[in-house]
């Protein structure tokens, strides 16, 4: 009984020290804010996305034609798309997010 | 013993309880400490856990029978194993192990993403507190694994069809199953909750998905290859509630991990896919919730319990919180771009959502029909086993086609001429295979020949995918073809990860039909001496043995095994009698042929008094492929699973900008 009362002593003494961790390091911090991305970076993560998404399209159609999954044909008919929306994509990128990506650029 | 654990199991639910109100707390206001500060109660939440858990192990090991749960679920004559096994062999063991997984993998998400995804986890943080919150307080409040009674001289035991090795893993592999679809569903409702709908909790979750994926395939493949060889009625799989439990939350996953590469290629289906994993989440509560609240009579459940109504209470609540999530982020999930044609590889890829959604639907109503006709008419009605094979029949076997066409169909649109060119080897495979089988005779089930046949396409679609991926590569690096396909293998490890998984669920049709489609039976009563033939099988009974095992009488009889005038050897079927259970344990006798993958499969029904015995006897062909498909189901899962460190450069550069922010805060624990 008293064995098992000091082991969950110390247990719950263990977990209250983890849990006020970060106050007992940082008692007084400059900034106590979330580091959350602000609306630029937000942007530029998007523009990333896109810009990896059109490039891992352009790169899978190259790939998929010259294993003869997909014909000639169809090929000529999807690369051209591709190419155009990784350009703009990394084009908006290279403009610090200020463009629309290739999705909105296209419907617009 | 018992007060340390019941102590730690109050400091589990402590911390998760701060967890949920401080880190909500923290995200809603951005409090960074008190975000790290919840963090770290969630992780220390696995320690308490862990304590708990450590507590109860070691009262089983040492035949603590003060302990009610280990009295009820143990003797001394149990062997060790088993004794850890038995941790997991009743209700409140069962929820221990549930909330140690989840505070593991929780404690381990939050840890692995504290750099790249802080914003993301201080909103996941909650999410998952919620969850332990939940558990914990069914351990705490509820269902206590650490009741103490009177110490009995010695325990009940453990059922003895719980006696088996496959008992060891097949809980603790469903359960890394359920628990780990509790991560995706944190991290889509974290996003959801933060508004950054961004791709990173896919990218964040992508792995935990496949994890908990494969955990939960291969636990019931080992869970069919236990009733295969424990339950002793000749199949392995009986549509049961409980099975169905866990098939259902896997066709969810399975939908997801299909869906979720529309979404990182085409930026579509956000929605779709946030209801995906909420749905596979609520599915893995609804399968433990059957399992373990004894609402539903089956051979997988072995309680009978009161927390039905709490575990209702949860998914009541995971439900409403995330269609109201959805509902709330509607606008922020827009898809950024627009399905251009009905032959597209994105268009392949849904009509498989839409049938694994189907298929999983329709279980579920299979599933649910009797508790909901209980409720309704005081009735129970039980759906059969026609029910599921009729829809098994009519979703499975389009998926099994969609499986070989989905792959090799370009993103975006497709020309049918194109296709018809793709598709002309696979399809004069199927073609040539159909024709071969029915001339074998195999046209008696339609099922059965459709099933190979499509499966003869999907086999020479995969063949072909990597005869011509490595060739592409041995023209462009000049390598030597085995270079070139470990090559091609380990610069596409999603792609031809999921090929190899592909060729393990063709595997399992091959399996299923070869074994359920054309099957043969005999039975009857023999004395010494006697033959019962069947398939060409002739199985003379010779002996009858008696012997005290470990825990149990075992009662053999021994059958001398021949087929077209050769001896194959002998073959023993007969029953165990567990005396502390008081239980009596049919033992099934197997003679597998790993050539063919057949098996003979022997059921000493009834042993009567004068030496005579009842036999049943199976010929099961191609049965072996099933347990075959699960290793190459692991090996595709851990391909697709191995780092592949070009992606990780890749997403490192990415979320440069994020991680740059994040910087300053990484250092503080």
């Amino acid at each position: 009984m008293s064995v098992a009362l000091v082991l969950g002593g110390a247990l719950a003494v263990a977990c209250v020290v983890l849990v006020a961790l970060p106050f007992l390091r940082e008692p007084a911090p400059s900034s106590d804010a979330v580091d959350a991305l602000d609306d630029a970076e937000r942007d530029a993560l998007e523009l990333a996305e896109t810009r990896d998404r059109a490039l891992g399209a352009l790169k899978e159609l190259e790939a998929d034609h010259r294993s003869g999954r997909i014909t000639d044909h169809d090929y000529r008919a999807l690369v051209g798309t591709l190419r155009r929306d990784a350009a703009e994509a990394l084009r908006a990128l290279d403009r610090g997010g200020a463009g629309p990506g290739p999705a909105e650029a296209k419907s617009s | 013993m018992a007060e340390l654990g019941r102590a730690a199991l109050a400091v589990t639910l402590g911390l998760s309880l701060y967890a949920l109100l401080a880190g909500g707390y923290a995200a809603a206001r951005g409090r960074r400490r008190l975000a790290l500060s919840a963090r770290n109660a969630l992780i220390a939440a696995f320690g308490s856990t862990l304590v708990a858990t450590a507590v109860l192990v070691t009262g089983f090991l040492r035949d603590d029978f003060s302990l009610a749960y280990v009295a009820g679920h143990s003797s001394r004559a149990l062997p060790t194993p088993y004794k850890i096994s038995a941790l997991w062999g009743g209700q409140e063991g069962s929820l221990l192990l549930w909330l140690l997984i989840l505070t593991g993998y929780s404690a381990l998400a939050v840890w692995l993403g504290r750099n790249r995804l802080r914003d993301l986890l201080v909103w996941v943080t909650p999410v998952l507190a919620g969850i332990c919150v939940g558990f914990a307080w069914l351990l705490v409040g509820v269902s206590s694994p650490f009741e103490v009674i009177g110490a009995p001289l010695d325990g009940r035991g453990l059922n003895p069809s719980l006696q088996n090795p496959y008992m060891v893993a097949h809980p603790v592999l469903l359960y890394l199953g359920y628990v780990g679809l509790a991560v995706p569903f944190a991290f889509a409702m974290g996003s959801l909750l933060s508004g950054r709908i961004d791709e990173r909790w896919l990218v964040a979750t992508r792995r935990w998905t496949i994890v908990a994926w494969t955990a939960l395939g291969i636990g019931q493949l080992l869970g069919a290859h236990w009733a295969y060889e424990e339950v002793g009625w000749g199949g392995y799989y009986a549509w049961d509630p409980v099975e169905n439990a866990a098939l259902m939350p896997w066709l969810a996953a399975t939908a997801y991990l299909h869906s979720v590469m529309i979404q990182e290629k085409r930026g579509m289906l956000k929605v779709w896919n946030v209801v995906l994993v909420s749905l596979a989440f609520c599915l893995s509560l609804f399968g433990t919730f059957l399992t373990r609240s004894g609402i539903v009579s089956s051979i997988h459940s072995f309680t009978q319990s009161s927390i039905g109504a709490w575990f209702l209470g949860f998914i009541v609540i995971a439900v409403i919180f995330a269609t109201t999530m959805i509902c709330l982020r509607l606008p922020l999930l827009r898809a950024t771009a627009k399905l251009e044609s009905l032959i597209s590889r994105e268009a392949t890829f849904l009509y498989n959502n839409l049938l694994l959604v189907a298929l999983c639907l329709t279980i579920l109503w299979g599933t649910s029909w009797p508790i909901l006709s209980e409720a309704v008419r005081g009735e129970a009605v039980v759906v059969g086993r026609p029910y599921y094979d009729f829809f098994l029949r009519i979703f499975g076997l389009p998926l099994l086609l969609l499986m070989g066409i989905g792959p090799l169909v370009a993103w975006r649109r497709a020309s049918l001429r194109g296709l018809s060119r793709t598709f002309a080897w696979s399809a004069g495979a199927a073609v040539a295979s159909g024709v071969v089988l029915i001339a074998l005779g195999a046209g008696s089930s339609v099922p059965g020949l459709i099933a190979y046949t499509f499966a003869a396409f999907v086999s020479t679609t995969i063949v072909a995918e990597f005869a011509r991926g490595t060739s592409a590569r041995r023209a462009l690096t000049g390598e030597a073809i085995p270079r070139a396909f470990s090559g091609l293998v380990a610069r596409n490890r999603r792609r031809y990860g999921g090929y190899v998984v592909h060729a393990a669920i063709v595997l399992l049709a091959i399996g299923i039909a070869g074994s359920s489609a054309y099957d043969s039976v005999a039975e009857g009563r023999l004395a010494r001496g006697e033959t019962l033939s069947v398939a060409g099988y002739d199985l003379t009974y010779r002996t009858l043995s008696e012997r005290d095992g470990a825990n149990a009488t075992e009662i053999r009889a021994v059958l001398d095994v021949r087929r077209d005038g050769d001896s194959l050897g002998t073959v023993s079927a007969g029953k165990n009698a567990y005396a502390v259970e008081q239980q009596v344990s049919n033992e099934v006798g197997i003679r597998s042929d790993l050539l063919t993958g057949e098996d003979l499969f022997v059921i000493a029904e009834q042993v009567y008094d004068d030496g005579s015995v009842q036999f049943r006897v199976f010929v099961k062909p191609l049965v072996n492929l099933i347990w075959l498909a699960g290793l190459v189901f692991l090996l595709g899962s851990l391909i697709t699973l191995w780092p592949d460190a070009r992606e990780q450069r890749r997403l490192v550069e990415r979320y440069a900008r994020a991680a740059r922010s994040n910087r300053r805060a990484a250092s503080t624990p």
